[in-house]
């Protein structure tokens, strides 16, 4: 297996008041995936983020970015790693041109006005250009730190929250834009709490709660292991209410009594899914068409974080 | 050594004093000025020479270290304090850069605006006062430690401020009245002589002598005295900036 370009290690980070934002956490990102990280606010998403960046001291462990210890060789590390911080954080006064120019430079690479230009081409920042940051929308503001992080070339770059308070327009647009990095070789970590974009996105989804890395799964062998299933059962005719025959099945009729649900877990040794066409038809139950639905990442996501706590 | 970040940070910096002209420069030499057309003018004509020296003149050396003092001060710790303000340090933070370039940066940028409105205040003095620069070299290297010590001064108040108010505290409560007690309007050795003591422990006088010295030959304190302070100044500043970012203090949780 080729070596894993980003490599977290037992890290834990314990903040002055005793807060423990990360708790021995362990990663691996392989080259060219998009890895979404996925939990809710204060998770330690953020935290993560920010040791593995330089922002940030780690209490305990180590990063390692394609084989570059991130504190000892902080300059090899760092200067693969491109950040699109949360908060948009921007010089109100300097223009987009000179603040995405500066980030460049910043990473110790020479002016390249060609490449600045494609990248603000890219995120139709070209006709602002010369506008001062504080002239700009929260959407541009946006639109400028990935500008920012993309100045340098970055082999790894992170996305932190990079569609909250964006609209749907220019999320898509982002979405469009992280996919064609990725067909570029860049490897994506974001974070998000936006489930859809999680499942739109990324190859594999960490799931990280209260400081720990619960799993990190392929998007869809998580789903398909985690997921529980619903049949959905149309009726031909509609009923008032579930039949006492039928009650202990966990039944729910929806669409005005014209379709029972029955919700079963996909992995199971017995889903019940025999038991209850048996007993739909003892009960004299005549249906017109059987569905299954497998549940989406919010459920699962939603029942994780429940059981964590 | 990532030269091209030091440059990113020096232009940066360099950027944001000429974006503001008037604030960032015409007004401070204008201020300045005042000093020696009230001062020099007006009051010195009523003074006599001070060791050969007409006051007009023997109180520019004074202000142009007052100037590149209070300069360097605050724009070495705006310069600094502003990103971590708005939280744009984090770019700062995460870039391949050592500390020694980030502090060069900075501390270069804040230096080089203070010695060019240093310079522009000893230009405007020329028109009305006399003057004379004996050691032009010795002037030079006054002028270059004097900012740079500074800068790193108001480097480490720009990291250690935890508000706006401490970041004018400093300059306006320390910087000021040492200028102001340091000889810069007048020679110690016409104070009674516990003042004269008294004045010896502060440390702008040093500055303000040695810097006099280069114009006209004349000092509170021997030359080599003045060197060997600002020498101390400036390492103990490095020591400080050094300590700040071996530990991250206020920079990094």
């Amino acid at each position: 297996m080729p070596q894993p370009i980003l490599s977290i290690a037992g890290l834990s980070k314990t903040y002055d008041d005793g807060f423990e934002a990360l708790k021995s956490v362990d990663l691996d990102v392989e080259r060219g995936e998009i890895l979404a990280l996925l939990g809710p606010n204060g998770a330690g998403k953020t935290t993560l983020i920010s040791i593995v960046c330089g922002i940030t001291n780690a209490t305990g462990g180590t990063v390692t970015v394609d084989g570059h210890d991130n504190v000892r060789e902080y300059r090899a590390a760092r200067s693969q790693i491109g950040l699109v911080p949360q908060e948009l954080t921007t010089d109100a006064f300097e223009t987009v041109w000179a603040t995405v120019s500066h980030s460049r430079g910043l990473f110790g690479l020479k002016p390249n006005p060609a490449h600045i230009e494609k990248v603000l081409r890219d995120l139709s920042l070209w006709d602002k250009k010369d506008n001062r940051l504080r002239e700009l929308s929260g959407g541009m503001k946006r639109r400028v730190l990935i500008a920012k992080a993309l100045s340098h070339e970055p082999r790894i770059l992170f996305l932190d929250e990079p569609t909250a308070g964006v609209d749907v327009e220019l999320r898509k647009e982002m979405w469009a834009l992280v996919r064609e990095l990725r067909q570029s070789g860049v490897t994506i970590i974001l974070t998000t709490h936006y489930i859809a974009e999680a499942e739109e996105m990324a190859d594999r989804i960490g799931v990280i709660n209260h400081g720990q890395l619960l799993f990190v799964e392929d998007k869809g062998e998580l789903m398909r292991k985690l997921g529980s299933k619903q049949l959905i059962v149309q009726l031909q005719e509609p009923l008032e209410a579930v039949p006492d025959a039928l009650a202990k099945q966990g039944l729910e009729l929806s669409e005005g009594g014209g379709t029972l649900v029955y919700t079963y877990d996909a992995h199971a040794e017995r889903t019940g899914i025999a038991a209850l066409l048996a007993a739909l038809s003892e009960a004299g139950l005549r249906y017109k068409d059987l569905q299954t639905r497998q549940s989406s990442l919010e459920d699962i996501f939603v029942n994780l974080v429940r059981e964590d706590k | 050594m990532n030269l091209e970040a030091i440059r990113a940070i020096y232009k940066f910096e360099m950027n944001r004093t000429f974006r503001t002209p008037l604030q960032s420069i015409i007004a401070p030499v204008i201020s300045t000025s005042l000093y020696f057309v009230v001062f020099g003018a007006a009051i010195g004509s009523r003074i006599t020479e001070i060791e050969g020296v007409s006051y007009g003149a023997f109180i520019v050396p004074g202000l142009i270290m007052m100037m590149i003092l209070t300069q360097s001060v605050s724009n070495g710790s705006f310069g600094i304090y502003f990103p971590k303000f708005t939280g744009t340090i984090y770019e700062l933070l995460s870039a391949p850069v050592s500390y020694f370039e980030v502090v060069l940066g900075y501390v270069g940028a804040a230096a080089t605006k203070s010695m060019i409105l240093g310079i522009l205040v000893l230009l405007t003095a020329g028109f009305f006062v006399p003057l004379r620069i004996e050691h032009p070299v010795f002037m030079a290297l006054f002028l270059v430690l004097t900012a740079l010590t500074f800068s790193l001064v108001g480097f480490i108040i720009g990291i250690l401020a935890k508000g706006m108010e401490q970041l004018q505290t400093v300059p306006l409560l320390v910087i000021m009245p040492l200028t102001f007690l340091g000889g810069t309007f007048y020679s110690i050795n016409v104070l009674p002589e516990i003042w004269q003591t008294i004045s010896l422990a502060n440390p702008v006088l040093y500055l303000v002598s040695g810097f006099r010295w280069s114009f006209y030959g004349i000092s509170d304190v021997d030359v080599s005295v003045s060197l060997v302070m600002i020498g101390i100044f400036l390492a103990a500043c490095i020591g400080v900036v050094g300590w700040i970012f071996r530990t991250g203090y206020r920079l990094k949780s």
